[in-house]
């Protein structure tokens, strides 16, 4: 099953209460992923800083050093600020630099995201609960996408929760499951991406990674994945001005999108956006199958 | 939308009633004319209907609305998920939005009206039921249809009627293309008199004259009536 929400604010009437109308969709698709939950949230951020969200599930890491380690190698100010068995890294170095310096010094911590835009954040347990311990009511931004997890293709872990990073302020959630994950994920492994799971939507991730690295814009790697995933999938892109959407040409996992003059949302089922404000007056609308669904705040 | 034998409309909000209040309400009814509100997308909404009530839903429901009606008549005022009238036996649904995958899936009879478009797989399995789309219909409408009839005033998209055993599919617009062992039929004399009478039934507005008519082309089967044996034919008799 899993459920996924998204919810994009086209103007500002909303933006100091994105967390808050996040976690009143994600509440809503519980039933449908009861055992993990995740999100990412995105705002407006400050240009020249990059901020990176990292787990440390199994230590208990110094982040304060670790900033001060981090600042020294980079030579640019790090601030961090931590949230359970989360932290967010915050520099005005070279983003892709602490990304790596992070994954080569801190073997035991996961970058989760990283970006001018995003912050992520992810966990076993009820999706309400862990909402609440990650304060996503509490945020404000432009847009957000969200999972509930009922895990079918690997373990019931933090990593294997959604979203999966895709690059730079871009990650996915997904609702389905992927048939060919294990030969798609040698094949990206030998085009030098990384895996942290045996988990298929990470595999889904790593392709679209894989493919905005080479060039695709989302919109042409979304296309791509058409032909290049077999299984089923509704997924949702978080991007850093928008998201995108986009459900697998048989169309098994149910979408649903609707619109007003503030705000864009999709999700697994409706009962997740008739919690939204001025629903009465959306357009609803399910995505067709094999149709790549984009807004950005550019457009 | 009153049946007319009703006088007393009961409202029922579904802010402050449960949806297993909701429909043992609707279960235990034996006549009346009910009035749902808030419904929010709510699944099994006013499913396994079983006297000739009338049922309004003011606004979009889940999954199964109007599940296995038996008799009555549901009305959802909004759009539908997954499943509408799914396994419907008798009497009408009718959506006045659009519905999701699967509406009328497994149906065995009655009439099913969704005025705007449905969405993939629309009539899966039918078994007996009527269905007539005001809009257009997604891939793999009447999916192994066995009886009944499915009327699209719009367009159906692809493999339309693919692996159908049984029943007359009605199309105006365009049609995408035609699944597995699903062929084009002539129209009749008759088959303008059925399609007449499900416009009327379903209060829609369209020239019998404008649809194509797709049936089975009986290649798929692995048997023949005549193959049955009288002593199989005595065992299902």
């Amino acid at each position: 099953m899993c459920g996924i929400v998204g919810l994009f604010l086209k103007t500002d009437k909303y933006r100091p209460e994105l967390g808050r109308l996040t976690a009143a969709m994600l509440h809503e698709m519980r039933g449908r992923g009861p055992d993990s939950a995740g999100f990412a949230v995105y705002d407006e951020g400050t240009v020249g800083l990059t901020r990176l969200t990292v787990l440390a599930e199994r230590t208990q890491p110094d982040w304060s050093r670790t900033a001060a380690e981090l600042a020294a190698a980079l030579g640019a100010a790090v601030d961090v600020r931590s949230i359970r068995d989360h932290a967010v890294f915050e520099t005005d170095g070279d983003g892709r630099l602490a990304r790596q310096w992070i994954i080569d010094h801190l073997p035991e911590v996961d970058v989760l995201s990283y970006g001018r835009h995003i912050e992520l954040y992810k966990a076993v347990g009820d999706p309400d609960l862990v909402a609440s311990q990650y304060d996503l009511a509490g945020r404000s931004g432009t847009h957000a996408v969200a999972h509930t997890r009922m895990a079918t293709e690997s373990a019931v872990t933090t990593n294997g929760s959604h979203p999966f990073v895709t690059g730079a302020d871009t990650c996915l959630v997904h609702n389905g499951s992927l048939s060919n994950h294990n030969q798609l994920r040698s094949r990206l492994v030998r085009e030098g991406e990384s895996f942290q799971t045996e988990n298929d939507s990470e595999v889904a991730a790593g392709y679209l990674s894989w493919r905005l690295r080479e060039g695709d814009t989302l919109d042409e790697a979304l296309h791509r994945a058409l032909v290049d995933l077999d299984g089923f999938y509704t997924f949702a892109v978080g991007t850093e001005d928008g998201f995108a959407v986009l459900r697998d040409p048989i169309a098994c996992k149910p979408a649903v999108i609707a619109e007003t003059d503030d705000w864009v949302a999709m999700s697994s089922e409706y009962r997740a956006i008739a919690t939204l404000p001025d629903v009465d007056d959306a357009l609803v609308f399910e995505p067709e199958p094999a149709r790549v669904y984009t807004w950005s705040l550019a457009s | 939308m009153n049946d007319g034998t009703s006088a007393t409309v009961t409202e029922i909000d579904m802010r402050n009633t449960s949806l297993r209040d909701l429909n043992r309400q609707l279960h235990e009814a034996t006549s009346g004319h009910f009035v749902v509100t808030n419904p929010r997308g709510a699944h099994a909404v006013a499913a396994g209907i079983d006297s000739d009530i009338v049922v309004e839903l003011r606004g979009s429901v889940g999954y199964y609305a109007a599940g296995m009606l038996q008799r009555g008549t549901v009305i959802v005022d909004g759009n539908a998920g997954t499943g509408v009238a799914e396994n419907m036996m008798s009497g009408v649904a009718r959506v006045t939005g659009s519905a999701t995958m699967s509406a009328g899936a497994t149906g065995c009879g009655g009439l099913l009206v969704i005025e705007g478009g449905a969405g993939a797989r629309c009539g899966i399995s039918m078994k007996g039921l009527d269905i007539v789309v005001g809009g257009d219909i997604g891939h793999m409408g009447a999916f192994m249809a066995q009886a009944g009839n499915l009327v699209v005033l719009g367009d159906a998209d692809h493999h339309l009627g693919d692996s159908i055993y049984e029943a007359d599919l009605f199309v105006r617009g365009d049609v995408a293309s035609l699944g597995a062992d699903c062929e084009e039929k002539e129209m009749s004399a008759e088959d303008v008199d059925l399609l007449t009478q499900l416009l009327e039934r379903a209060q829609m507005t369209a020239d019998p004259g404008d649809f194509r008519h797709f049936g089975s082309a009986r290649q798929l089967y692995n048997f023949h009536p005549d193959d049955i044996n009288s002593e199989v034919a005595e065992a299902r008799s």
